[in-house]
């Protein structure tokens, strides 16, 4: 792969007379990604930083004082320990379900041919291209409408809803790539369908269900504005932070933006870990069958 | 008779996400469509009585921020395809063994929350602020600048927010490239911008396409930063219709404007899917 790119190799050069120009590049390009990225990580660094300050007045804007005192008592704030146990609690059971259906989904579209496959594809584009706002808002439309009391179901019904078509194109992703071959040839050797889809399918598409438990358990986890039509006086994370930012910026925000990019820095590390651990496997695969 | 089996099978395997999106997607549409021509208040109780005025009367009044929240999603549309193309391009061609890495970099800042990320903007620009609080000691720029408040601001944080949205759909898109394209183009005497033009290009139009339409989307319909960095002359239809439904609680209003802002953008996404002829749009 690496070779395939870099241009003219050295034994072409004989055969016929070079290319007007060949393909060097300047560190023009390098220069402008690692600015990009300084920009991007700007704002994490305030994060990080703010944290640390010991605030002059209701707005953390100015860096007075470096102190740890904002991170010893962070739990000590009720109702952000509340709101983060509520948001936690409505991702993982949200997560669930969507994975749930979003995946059955995904099987229905890659491994069998119905009528109605392009329909339904187009209705589970629907609600990714319709803006949040018209989720949230529609959604609160039918529950006052029915006159249903909003509160924690409500929250984990619209995640959901919102969760469904992400967890299918992500899942799909994954099984449409697969080798139908495998299956029949269990079930050429005796397998009943149940058992080769347990044993064969499911352990090749379960990293795409773990891709898209992820994504979606971090969208529910992230999201403001359709819980926030749909929470009635529930305490969510996001509605927390939304919150306290009227009243001015207090750093517990900041210690929880540094806690979550934590977690997101660990996960990184792991991702860029298996991916080496299971890049050197296939080459130890691919050696052996030459 | 395995056929119609197995059909059976998929229809069995479909059902419960389709019933649920049938209860709680298109089921509100509708109650949102008839919310948009009742008439009463919140605490009364609305009744439907056909007032199609609820239309006319809200686009007279809001005209100005529809319009600039349709200006602001495509400013930060071709904004964030400048910034990103470059850089993505750079880890695709040029990013070699370590190209997983640089994109979980650029992925990583997207991690913290999208309201913290916000207000650490808002930190940045305040007035004397890291910014514009140095730069004003160090006498560079006027003591009343102000860039929190402006529509610099807005679509400054707007374009952060939404930037991954469309570097990953392009980056998608540049790394499946064939590169032995290229190596046919300069073999075949093009120069390194014909080939850009007429290989590059035209092979990374999906993830243009799939970018501008996961950058446009979210981007109109925001509120979070109009509301966090902005002012009253930055307010988009987002902040209109939360207005309406959480504080005025005129939800015939609300409704009304949210079924011209989906309705806008689906006929919008299919224009756009035609003229760069994408035919499968989930992909």
């Amino acid at each position: 792969m690496a070779v395939a790119h870099t241009g003219v190799q050295a034994g072409d050069a004989g055969k016929r007379p070079a290319p007007p120009e060949a393909r060097r590049h300047g560190p023009w390009l390098g220069i402008y990604t690692a600015l990009v990225m300084i920009y991007l990580f700007t704002p994490v660094a305030v994060i990080i930083l703010f944290g640390f300050n010991d605030p002059v007045g209701r707005f953390n804007f100015v860096f007075n004082r470096f102190t740890l005192d904002n991170y010893t008592t962070l739990f000590e704030n009720q109702e952000l320990t509340t709101s983060l146990q509520n948001s936690l609690t409505v991702a993982a059971l949200s997560t669930i379900v969507a994975v749930t259906f979003g995946t059955l989904i995904a099987l229905a579209l890659t491994r069998f041919r119905f009528r109605g496959r392009s329909s339904l594809n187009l209705f589970l584009f629907v609600p990714m291209a319709t803006p949040e706002i018209v989720l949230g808002v529609s959604l609160l439309s039918l529950f006052v409408t029915l006159g249903f009391g909003r509160g924690l179901v409500t929250i984990i019904l619209a995640h959901i809803m919102f969760s469904i078509s992400y967890v299918v194109v992500t899942v799909k992703a994954r099984t449409s790539g697969l080798d139908t071959n495998l299956e029949d040839a269990a079930q050429d050797l005796g397998a009943t369908p149940l058992t080769s889809f347990w044993t064969i399918t499911f352990p090749l598409i379960f990293p795409g269900i773990m891709a898209a438990g992820l994504l979606v358990f971090v969208l529910s986890l992230d999201d403001y504005v359709v819980t926030v039509f749909n929470a009635g006086g529930t305490g969510m994370f996001p509605l927390w932070i939304y919150g306290a930012s009227r009243i001015g910026v207090p750093p517990e925000v900041n210690i929880m933006g540094t806690l979550i990019f934590a977690i997101g820095v660990v996960y990184a590390i792991v991702v860029l870990l298996r991916d080496r651990g299971l890049l050197g496997d296939l080459k130890k695969f691919a050696g052996r069958r030459m | 008779m395995r056929e119609k089996r197995r059909r059976r099978v998929a229809y069995f395997l479909i059902l419960p996400g389709v019933a649920f999106l049938t209860v709680f997607f298109v089921v509100p549409m509708f109650t949102m469509l008839s919310t948009s021509f009742q008439e009463g208040t919140f605490e009364g109780g609305f009744t439907f009585t056909g007032h199609w005025q609820n239309y006319t009367e809200s686009f007279a009044a809001f005209d100005t921020q529809i319009y600039r929240s349709l200006l602001y999603g495509l400013i930060v549309t071709v904004a964030t395809l400048l910034i990103s193309f470059p850089m993505v391009y750079w880890i695709a061609f040029r990013g070699g063994r370590r190209k997983n890495l640089y994109l979980l970099l650029l992925l990583l800042p997207f991690f913290t929350p999208f309201i913290i990320r916000t207000l650490a903007w808002k930190q940045i620009l305040a007035d004397n602020g890291i910014l514009l609080g140095s730069l004003k000691n160090a006498g560079l720029v006027p003591e009343d600048l102000q860039l929190l408040a402006t529509s610099t601001a807005v679509l400054g944080g707007l374009i952060y927010n939404f930037l991954p949205f469309m570097a990953l759909p392009l980056y998608v898109a540049l790394e499946r490239l064939d590169h032995s394209l290229l190596d046919a183009a300069s073999d075949l005497y093009s120069t390194r911008r014909q080939a850009f033009f007429k290989v590059t290009l035209p092979l990374a139009m999906p993830g243009v396409f799939a970018g501008s339409l996961l950058t446009f989307i979210p981007s109109v319909g925001d509120f979070i930063n109009a509301e966090l960095l902005g002012s009253v002359n930055t307010t988009m239809i987002g902040n209109v219709i939360q207005r309406e439904f959480q504080t005025n609680l005129d939800f015939p209003t609300g409704s009304a404007l949210s079924f011209v802002l989906m309705i806008g953008i689906l006929v919008g996404v299919f224009l756009y899917a035609r003229a760069l002829g994408t035919e499968d749009l989930t992909g």
